[in-house]
């Protein structure tokens, strides 16, 4: 982040007499938002980024890159989403954008962390020797989410589900910390983009009710309660299961998504301050890169925090539907 | 507002690729990770309860061990006790019989003694008796060698003889 402060510093040095005013909402959206190249910076009033397929679908497949969607026929909305020149009606749109880029890095990035840690474990016989350096440390991270589903499944069939659960705790880990940083490849908004966080918690969704007990599907259409409440109790069981996968997209995806928009508004503070002289300017990048580094340290703890009740979570609905009859 | 409504490209590829991070995870990544946490944390709570057992028996000994030594070092002074007891025993029977067998020996001498002396104080008598006999045959042969003497011997044995009679 402060890192992210230098570079912008620099180049609004750069341009020092533009009188225009910052538009931060822009500036902010489009960090947070979704584009079809990677922009990474300015230099000489040139972007640099790096440039993506875009994959579109609409009578065959269209492949280009941005600079060339003109010459298929497409352009961007007013919303910046490649839309039909002709109609302005949005294709099917399976562009490689700089989120599914930042997914497939992140996700490369776990597969081969985790799986060089199941190496070790492979080649050496755990009961005589322990793990150092990366292994330990994911032996110590892996054994988070598997506790959770120890004490929240319980003993008899944890293990089905740890696999799921380590995989989610993990992911949103390492995109969280990613999102954090603030140059390539990290700076992308993945878990704080609402199409992410849906996809994991629909994935707990039917986790739960695909594999739930009979007792769970008991509970919610035929639960022990007076008559009267008879007809009531399954509307609000069945409104409930579908409530715990929208809060568990909204949880996760507002609080990284509000982290990163503060962080952004602390910057642009600086950028802003600009125009009001030296002194002012001065005094109010000093306020904002502390409260930057303040954020910061914030949010490195709000990652954890949000995996860890995103996988404490859907283990506690796991738990819950793996009930049996007392 | 784009922020909230979800992108279906990018659903698409997340779809994709979670689920494939997922399978190829839950396939060769977590369960052998955790499998052998799993099993080495069990090995270290199992080792612990046995090191624990180990202990509490080891303080079982030892009590047992003070217990035996104490017993030992009671049974030993028994022993020397009795042992000194059979020693003065032993010695004193031994001056007993010493003494009794000394006393036996020094009785029979004696006896021998007396028998000595009684045989030798016999012979001497013999010896006197023999000796004053053979005196009195030369006296009497001496002093009997005239017949006025031979007369007077008999006179003074018929006196003592009447004598004799007229005593008894």
């Amino acid at each position: 982040m402060i890192l992210t402060a230098l570079i912008l510093f620099l180049l609004l040095g750069a341009a020092p007499a533009s009188p225009d005013a910052v538009d931060v909402p822009t500036i902010i959206f489009d960090h947070i938002g979704d584009e079809y190249e990677w922009h990474i910076t300015e230099w000489k009033g040139k972007a640099i980024a790096i440039p993506l397929p875009c994959i579109v679908i609409e009578d065959g497949v269209h492949v280009f890159t941005l600079h060339h969607a003109a010459e298929h026929g497409y352009t961007l909305n007013e919303k910046g989403k490649l839309v039909n020149a002709d109609t302005g009606k949005r294709p099917l749109d399976l562009s490689i954008t700089k989120n599914v880029l930042a997914l497939i890095i992140s996700s490369l990035l776990l597969l081969v962390i985790v799986l060089w840690t199941a190496r070790w474990y492979r080649r050496h016989d755990a009961l005589k020797e322990a793990p150092t350096g990366l292994t330990s440390a994911m032996e110590a991270l892996v054994m988070i989410p598997h506790n959770i589903a120890r004490e929240n499944i319980g003993e008899e069939d944890y293990r089905r589900y740890s696999p799921y659960l380590c995989t989610v705790f993990l992911w949103i880990l390492l995109n969280n910390f990613l999102g954090i940083l603030p140059f390539f490849p990290g700076g992308a908004n993945l878990t704080g983009n609402i199409a992410i966080t849906m996809v994991l918690a629909l994935c707990t969704f039917f986790t739960v009710n695909l594999t739930g007990t009979k007792h769970y599907y008991k509970e919610i259409f035929l639960p022990d309660v007076p008559g009267f409440l008879k007809p009531i109790m399954p509307v609000i069981e069945v409104f409930s299961a579908f409530m715990k996968p929208v809060s568990l997209t909204i949880r996760l995806f507002a609080n990284m998504l509000a982290g990163h928009i503060m962080i952004l508004s602390m910057v642009c503070i600086i950028f802003i301050m600009a125009k009001y002289g030296p002194a002012l300017s001065g005094g109010m990048t000093v306020v904002s890169v502390l409260f930057g580094v303040f954020l910061d340290a914030l949010e490195c703890l709000v990652a954890f925090i949000q995996a860890y009740v995103f996988t404490m979570l859907s283990s506690i609905y796991i738990g819950l539907a793996r009930q049996h009859e007392e | 507002m784009s922020l909230v409504t979800p992108e279906f490209g990018l659903l698409f590829w997340m779809v994709l690729i979670f689920g494939i991070v997922f399978f190829l995870l839950a396939k060769f990544g977590f369960p052998i990770i955790t499998g052998s946490v799993d099993e080495r944390s069990a090995k270290i709570e199992q080792s612990l309860k046995d090191a624990e057992e180990i202990e509490a028996r080891m303080a079982e000994w030892k009590v047992e061990q003070a217990k035996l030594l104490e017993q030992t070092r009671k049974e030993q002074s028994l022993i020397l006790k009795e042992a000194t007891e059979a020693k003065a025993r032993i010695v004193s029977e031994a001056k007993a019989e010493a003494r009794q067998e000394a006393d036996k020996l020094l009785a029979q001498a004696q006896v021998q003694i007396q028998a000595e002396k009684e045989s030798a104080l016999r012979d001497v008598r013999r010896e006197v008796a023999l000796l004053s006999v053979q005196v009195a045959e030369k006296v009497l042969r001496q002093e009997l060698s005239d017949t006025g003497n031979q007369r007077a011997f008999i006179d003074q044995l018929v006196d003592e003889a009447a004598q004799a009679e007229l005593h008894s």
